[in-house]
């Protein structure tokens, strides 16, 4: 059984690593925060058990549980066959634990990066790996979405591509494969739309729930770009488009005052209780 | 008691779906406001508001489609054991 490294247990971390102990892999999680390693354990079991609910299979819990181990140290991870990074969206903490895992990992192990809009080539970049390491856009829950993106950087190798290929049909994702670009496909345009949304409700057009109303019932959506932007953590989406303001240079990337409002004020979304929306504290954390 | 946790459950979609309607009896997730995220909280809500833990078998849609659904896996789980 491979060992299989995630390093950042947010949203996006516990997805992972549940979808990868549930395609039988051992995996280590890595977290700078002990808080959020203990929140982390309890959002990872309570998802093992509900997984009936969202059409998974019956899970053996204490297995599953004891597939993963949590740490406060990037050495564990040392002989991880691929490790997939998952931490904030933001080029300089990337880049500080690129070079770190570029010291502590083995001379084969592959590197994953999980990143809303950071172009591949550039993470490759810091490490002396390049051709080890691919961009994987999962989208959020994790276990619950079956279609990836997926994006070779510059130097990525086809052995590469090959291996990280053969995770994702183990993790049941149907990767599409882009060109790496700021953004990928799904946020270049995501991230402008949720953008948009949020100058809406800043200038007083629309309130939130009018805004998300209108995607669900006149296109017929889901979800709204609001509920989307406390899903995906209003936080994220603030740092999204300002990677995508900054890689671009272009204007139409502005971002919205709102966003960062309320990302100092604490508002993140779901996983902070309140962010558009305001959400039971208890029931949240999804 | 049947009613009261009935009209609690109900009471707690309508607090976040104000515009829905629906009766007790109605499958919620039929009617299409309801996704994967919300079910989650509503155990999480159910869990917490009734003080039980529902067994793993019995976290299926199935028990949760319906209000009346709701209401009765949470008096399954209030019952007190036999002998007891
Ligand atoms: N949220 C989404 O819907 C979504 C979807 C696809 C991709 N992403 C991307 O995935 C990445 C993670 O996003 P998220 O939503 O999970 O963010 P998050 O804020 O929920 O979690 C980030 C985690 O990284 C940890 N962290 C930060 N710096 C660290 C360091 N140096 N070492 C170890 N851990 C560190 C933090 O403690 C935190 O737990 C981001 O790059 C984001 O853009 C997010």
């Amino acid at each position: 059984m491979a060992l299989m490294g995630v390093v950042g247990m947010g949203v996006m971390g516990v997805g992972v690593a549940q979808n990868l102990a549930q395609a039988g892999h051992r995996v280590v999680v890595m977290d700078r925060s002990a808080d959020t390693l203990e929140k982390g354990r309890g959002l990872l079991a309570r998802n093992f058990r509900m997984s009936q609910m969202f059409g998974g299979p019956r899970l053996d819990v204490s297995a599953m549980m004891n597939a993963i181990t949590l740490t406060a140290d990037l050495g564990e991870l040392a002989t991880a066959e691929i490790v997939v990074e998952n931490i904030t969206e933001n080029f300089e903490l990337k880049r500080d634990v690129y070079r770190r895992l570029d010291e502590i990992c083995a001379p084969d192990t592959l590197f994953v990066a999980n990143t809303s809009a950071i172009p591949i080539t550039k993470l490759a970049s810091v490490t002396r790996r390049p051709a080890q390491m691919a961009g994987v856009h999962f989208m959020n829950p994790v276990p619950l979405k079956s279609v990836v993106e997926l994006i070779p950087g510059y130097h990525t190798s086809p052995e590469t591509l090959d291996r990280v290929r053969t995770l994702l049909k183990e993790m049941g994702k149907q990767p599409i494969q882009v060109k790496d670009a700021c953004g990928f496909v799904s946020n270049r345009v995501l991230m402008l739309t949720v953008n948009e949304a949020a100058y809406l409700v800043y200038e007083g057009t629309a309130t939130a729930d009018q805004v998300d109303e209108v995607f669900r019932g006149c296109f017929g959506h889901p979800m709204g770009p609001l509920e989307t932007a406390d899903l995906i953590g209003v936080d994220t989406i603030l740092y999204s488009i300002q990677t995508l303001y900054e890689n671009f240079a272009d204007s139409k990337y502005r971002p919205c005052p709102l966003l960062a409002q309320m990302t100092d004020a604490g508002l993140h979304g779901r996983k902070s209780g309140r962010g558009f929306y305001t959400y039971n504290r208890l029931t949240a954390e999804a | 008691m049947g009613d009261y946790t009935a009209e609690t459950i109900n009471d707690f979609i309508h607090g976040r779906f104000p515009d829905a309607a629906f009766t007790n009896d109605d499958d919620i997730f039929s009617l299409g406001f309801i996704n994967s995220l919300f079910a989650m909280e509503l155990v999480m809500y159910i869990e917490q508001k009734f003080s039980v833990t529902i067994p793993n078998d019995e976290l299926k849609f199935d028990n949760f489609r319906t209000v009346n659904c709701m209401a009765e896996l949470v008096h399954r789980q209030a019952l007190p054991a036999v002998g007891q």
